[in-house]
């Protein structure tokens, strides 16, 4: 505050910000909107019920995350714990698609995509059925309390907690079977976890897309920030053709000018997309990170344009660049294939291929292979040496299986499993749980006469019986 | 502004706040109270603090603590944890109780549970001596391997488990005494240093080029064959050690042996069934037994 003292004018260091009431508009942006928004809610709070047959062992939902049985489903495919570079590769795949849109047309993710911006148009679309459009939300909240005002805020906020506890109840079911959770959940016997986790969501997403809204995006968000770094002169952006809209005018005035030859822009000075600004801002002002390009200003302009008999397209996706081309006569261009581009298809192709990859030659059948410790080896009383493993074996397919374990790398070296009693030449059978996994101890035995020095390589060999899918591991075998 | 706690009620221009009236060197020290959410909070910890008092033991006395009127300590929920955990191994305990070592060793599902109480026994009552695992060391036998000084069959392994060797205090336990034959006097320094030759033949390792194996044969025969047997053997009835395989408790270098026959070796380990219930010593044996040397 002595800082303030030290300062000579008196301004203060926080604005509040002021409310921001988005005009509803309509257009064809607005429409892809709407269906972009259907599209992504229904899927969030359809896709728990959607079913995946698994087989008898395995259940049959498509898209779980099994936290107490240390498994994730999604659809055919089935991720364990230690599979967790999976999400890596999609985490990475995400950051990439996210700069190749990025490079495209600027922040389609945030102006369409994003659930911040999809709850937000939503929750809006709620007020405005409640409380009217913006004038009308405007001069209630100016006016004084009255038994109109307040049931309609009764009824928004009521209505925004009812999607805000529907969009937690859609999230925790992705977390258990969700029909059963479902009928848990109606007669108050579900888990006390899924109850605060509704109750953390319901409250975060009536904060987020009821209360803070485009605070989130301009304040809270890293990705503006990140973006704005990101971006080139060369991405399609929303953009405000400032070479077709200056010098702005009224709409007689910019007649009268015309009609005496003197340069009038096609800009009216409507207001229109500042009143529809989810955020807002003024387009007008050029590109700016509170920009979240949702393309709703292009709506308002294009149907001013459409009254005032001029050509659409005022404000419009364009670059940078070519707004100055334009001025400078040249003629536009658009590359949107280009170096930026070219570097983040191909960054995306190779990390897919190699989780593709990865997918498609995904074992079912692995072994881990533990040498015990105390002791390290024991000598028995032929004199042959003997060492102890616990190899886990996880069998991920969901039938039982049975394994075959042999060593190899030594002569006359041998294996013997404690507690299997069936055996393949010897070799001793492993049975195998459906999508489990089953620790047995192991005997390795090297006859006397081997010489044996220190530690020597081996390596275990599990083989299905039936299958034939072979893995291996390496390890060593210890001697005095 | 008739703020008590405003001595000047002099209002700082830039932030609209009033001083407290200090001044250092021309700074002045704006009064601004808590925020009246925070002190709120603060009054609420207060008096939840006192309600805490009151149920929860809190005051430290010179010999103990108050004890609070909901009863609660930190040893009771231990003890309520220990006896949940019980009640909850409740069916598996009487399963294992009511099954033979031979039904267990059968059943996976009990094989596991016997497994898992016999380690963490065996943790608790016998790595003192036999080491981690079972290792050994010295004077105690490693389990790992396939050599049993009183028999390695599940039976065998229960009773010395149950009853102990050379335990005084229970008279079914294990024992035999091999004399100290230096010690007391019934073998000459040179026939120990003949018989421990011919030991070390037995074992198949060589002996002193001087020694006297002739006499070393003859007193093993006359005073050793009858535990050992007369190859050597070992007699686990009596808990003779082999003495011709690759695995010595005390070691078959001629020092050790002459050792082991001047002042005799007698290991003991306690009887198990005193302190241990018949179910932890089942477990314990299932357990030794998979060591790896079980037979």
């Amino acid at each position: 505050m002595s800082a303030a003292e030290a300062e000579t004018d008196d301004v203060p260091f926080f604005a509040p910000s002021k409310k921001v009431y988005p005009q509803h508009v309509s257009g064809p942006f607005r429409r892809a909107k709407w269906l972009i928004l259907l599209a992504c809610l229904g899927i969030y709070y359809a896709l728990p019920f959607v079913r995946w047959e698994r087989g008898p062992n395995l259940p049959n939902q498509a898209v779980l995350a099994d936290i107490a049985h240390n498994r994730f489903y999604f659809f055919f495919i089935e991720i364990w714990p230690q599979e967790v570079y999976y999400f890596t590769g999609l985490l990475i795949l995400a950051a990439f698609m996210l700069f190749l849109m990025n490079a495209v047309a600027g922040r389609l993710w945030c102006g369409y995509l994003c659930p911040q911006t999809v709850w937000t148009d939503l929750f809006l679309a709620v007020e405005r059925f409640f409380e009217g459009d913006r004038r009308e939300r405007i001069r209630r909240d100016e006016g004084p309390w009255t038994v109109d005002k307040l049931w309609r805020k009764i009824l928004k906020h009521s209505s925004w907690l009812m999607i805000a506890w529907w969009t937690g109840g859609a999230w925790v079911l992705y977390f258990a079977d969700a029909p059963t959770l479902v009928r848990a959940l109606a007669s108050f016997t579900a888990p006390v976890a899924a109850y605060v986790w509704i109750a953390i969501l319901t409250f975060t997403t009536y904060a987020l897309a009821g209360i803070m809204r485009e605070q989130v995006c301009k304040y809270m968000c890293p990705w503006p920030r990140i973006q704005a770094a990101l971006t080139d002169d060369e991405a399609l952006n929303v953009t405000y053709r400032y070479d077709r809209g200056e010098p702005r005018t009224s709409f007689k005035q910019a007649l009268r000018l015309r009609a005496i030859g003197e340069p009038a822009g096609d800009c009216v000075d409507c207001q229109q997309c500042v009143a529809v600004c989810p955020t807002g801002i003024d387009i007008r002002d050029g590109s700016q990170l509170d920009c979240i390009q949702c393309g709703l200003c292009i709506d308002a302009c294009d149907n001013v344009m459409t009254k005032t008999g001029r050509s659409q397209g005022l404000i419009g996706y364009d670059t940078a660049d070519n707004v100055e081309r334009r001025l400078a006569g040249k003629t536009t261009l658009y590359r949107p294939i280009r170096a930026r581009t070219v570097i983040y298809a191909v960054l995306i192709a190779l990390v897919g291929s190699a989780m593709l990859y990865q997918l498609a030659t995904r074992r079912t059948v692995e072994i881990s292979v533990l040498h015990e410790r105390t002791p390290l080896f024991v000598k028995l009383s032929d004199g042959s040496i003997r060492n102890a493993f616990a190899i886990r074996i996880l069998n991920k397919r969901p039938d039982t299986r049975l394994i075959v374990l042999t060593v190899a790398g030594l002569s006359g070296i041998r294996l013997e499993a404690v507690g299997t009693d069936a055996t393949a030449d010897g070799r001793p059978i492993v049975t195998v749980d459906p999508d489990s996994s089953r620790e047995v101890r192991v005997f390795v035995t090297v006859p006397p006469g081997v010489p044996l020095r220190g530690t020597q390589p081996i390596s275990f060999i599990a083989s299905d019986l039936f299958v034939g899918e072979v893995v291996r591991s390496q390890d060593h075998f210890f001697a005095p | 502004m008739a703020d008590p706690h405003n001595a000047s009620n002099e209002i700082d221009h830039v932030t609209g706040t009033a001083t407290t009236g200090h001044e250092w060197d021309g700074i002045r020290e704006l009064n601004t109270p808590l925020p009246r959410w925070w002190l709120n909070i603060f009054y609420v910890t207060i008096i939840w603090s006192i309600g805490y008092w009151i149920a929860y033991p809190a005051w430290p006395l010179i010999s103990s603590t108050t004890r609070g009127v909901l009863g609660y300590a930190t040893r009771l929920a231990v003890e309520d944890d220990l006896a949940i955990q019980k009640a909850g191994r409740a069916v598996q305990s009487a399963e294992l109780a009511g099954a033979t070592l031979d039904q267990i060793k059968a059943d996976q599902a009990l094989l596991r549970i016997a497994l898992a109480q016999g380690k963490s026994a065996f943790g608790d009552n016998c790595v003192g001596c036999h080491g981690i695992g079972g290792a050994g060391s010295k004077g105690f036998p490693n389990l790992n391997d396939d050599d049993w000084l009183w028999g390695g069959t599940l039976a065998a392994i229960q009773t010395t488990l149950q009853h102990g060797v050379r335990a005084t205090t229970d008279n079914e336990t294990r024992t035999s005494l091999m004399p100290a034959f230096g010690r007391d006097g019934i073998l000459k320094r040179n026939e120990i240093n003949a018989v421990a030759n011919h030991v070390r033949i037995l074992a198949g390792q060589p002996a002193e080029p001087k020694a006297d194996l002739a006499t070393g044969s003859r007193i093993f025969e006359q005073n050793c064959a009858v535990c050992h047997g007369p190859q050597g053997k070992g007699n686990q009835e009596l808990g003779a050690p082999n003495l011709t395989d690759a695995i010595t408790l005390y070691g078959n270098d001629l020092a050790s042996l002459t050792e082991t026959i001047t002042n005799s070796r007698n290991g003991v380990m306690p009887a198990w069934g005193e302190r241990l219930d018949a179910t932890t010593i089942k477990a314990l044996t299932v357990y030794v037994h998979s060591l790896g040397g079980g037979q």
